[in-house]
């Protein structure tokens, strides 16, 4: 396969930059352009829910290294906001359009937004940027009164960051905490959250907000009303498509694409991280899409390698997912897929200790492993799960 | 190539660990234990392992 004269790389964060840097060391030589929709180089996102909202990390902590040998034309602050594959350009928001000959979809997720709900009111926020992290730290004082929307890693993430600045805290969630994480887990988390003396109300649901003077009353569906300065709606998120709409992409919670991240239909244009949906062979082949950290580096990889070789054997993604998450000074670990299972088992430490692996079973099979502060325990689970036969699972349905 | 793992940075993430076995390990109180060395045939999964590395403390050094 000939490879692409000149790179595009729609995405100035994680799974992008390890795309381009894939790109160089593969051996591509032609023009390599990276849009970014921040005014900021790519930086680290999971401290933007821990460190920094702790005051352990500053701004200037999160960016990632950019060596020289990279050769990038950075163009930043600027979103795509629509692909012409005809003409295989790119357009922004400033009216430019970016011709490309290959093309790494890598525009990750945004906050997904309560649709009954006035986002733009003062003291609602979000949190996905350095910005918006920024932004979230001020409020964060012994004098306010925080409501938490969500009960998601970011929710739970920043509740403990607000306690541990003072603040009164207030969760919402019509799930139980971390519930992503399986139902042993959302207990162990719930009863942190409980002794933490967080306030918090699971399996309700906003119906309307009272403002008062600079205070925000929100009435629940029981009737409760939790008065708070600052409210913040973390809800979990959705790919960033919308400057795919009408492009002839297959879009359906993400953009579609082959095991090799390839995206379906035209040449040379790959996705990576957040935004791509691709069937993972260790896992019957099933359309996913993982939006963490390390999925965005190894996606990254995996992209990049694909569209400068093509899709054969050799440049199929086949990831063991992980993901880990800080709070209440513990770690919450998984690899695989947990929620696949039908059945857990606590194979090591104990509930009570609130130090534990629990292995995920669908009928015999392992699907995942899920620790609280005992990552050495996941060893040989993440080890059994990437020696899994691909298709070893069958399909679903 | 060689692996050198920046003791202070690291947070015992274990990605390393779970990427490359054959030259991460965790040690029974739970420390990093690492062969410093790389065979030439896992100088690729050494490198993947830097690149998961959540906080940046691996560094192959030629």
């Amino acid at each position: 396969m000939s490879q692409p004269r000149a790179v595009l790389v729609v995405g100035g964060s994680l799974a992008g930059l390890r795309a381009a840097e894939t790109l160089r060391r593969e051996g591509f030589d032609g023009r390599l352009t990276i849009l970014g929709a921040e005014p900021h180089h790519p930086y680290d996102r999971p401290p933007l829910s821990k460190d920094l909202l702790l005051g352990n990390m500053e701004a200037t902590d999160v960016g990632f290294p950019l060596r020289d040998e990279l050769e990038a034309d950075w163009l930043l602050g600027d979103p795509a906001t629509g692909l012409d594959l005809v003409a295989r350009t790119v357009r922004t928001r400033s009216g430019a359009d970016h011709r490309f000959d290959g093309l790494v979809i890598a525009t990750g997720s945004v906050p997904r937004r309560l649709p009954t709900f006035d986002h733009g009111r003062p003291g609602v926020l979000e949190l996905r940027t350095l910005d918006d992290a920024l932004e979230l730290r001020a409020t964060l004082t012994s004098r306010s009164r925080v409501a938490v929307i969500g009960c998601g890693f970011i929710g739970v993430e920043v509740a403990y960051a607000a306690r541990t600045a003072g603040a009164e805290v207030a969760i919402v969630s019509l799930d139980p905490p971390l519930i992503v994480a399986g139902g042993v887990v959302a207990a162990v988390c719930e009863e942190l959250l409980l002794e933490t003396g967080v306030d918090l109300h699971i399996a309700r649901h906003v119906v309307d907000v009272r403002e008062g003077a600079g205070t925000h009353g929100l009435v629940l569906d029981d009737g409760t009303i939790v008065e708070a300065d600052v409210i913040l709606v973390a809800i979990g998120a959705r790919p960033q498509t919308d400057w795919l709409e009408g492009s002839g992409l297959r879009l359906n919670d993400g953009v579609l694409c082959d095991a090799c991240c390839a995206v379906l239909g035209p040449e040379r244009v790959v996705a990576a991280g957040d935004v791509a949906r691709w069937p993972n062979p260790l896992f019957g082949g099933i359309p996913m899409r993982i939006e963490h950290w390390t999925n965005a580096v190894e996606q990254g990889i995996a992209a990049a390698r694909t569209l400068l070789h093509g899709s054969s054997q050799d440049t199929v993604y086949a990831p063991v997912p992980s993901f880990w998450s800080d709070h209440f000074g513990t770690r919450l670990q998984s690899v695989g897929l947990p929620l696949l299972g039908d059945r857990t088992e606590v194979v090591d430490g104990s509930l009570e200790e609130r130090r534990f692996v629990v292995a995920s079973y669908r009928g015999e099979e392992l699907v995942g492993a899920t620790t609280y502060g005992m990552v050495r325990g996941l060893v040989p689970f993440r080890a059994r799960l990437a020696r899994r036969e691909p298709d070893a699972v069958g399909r679903p349905g | 190539v060689e692996i050198r793992v920046d003791v202070e940075i690291c947070d015992l993430h274990g990605q390393c660990v779970f990427t490359v076995p054959e030259l991460f390990r965790f040690d029974d109180s739970g420390e990093l234990e690492y062969q410093r060395r790389v065979p030439e045939d896992l100088e690729g999964k050494a490198r993947t392992a830097a690149t998961v590395c959540p906080t940046g403390a691996i560094e192959l050094v030629e």
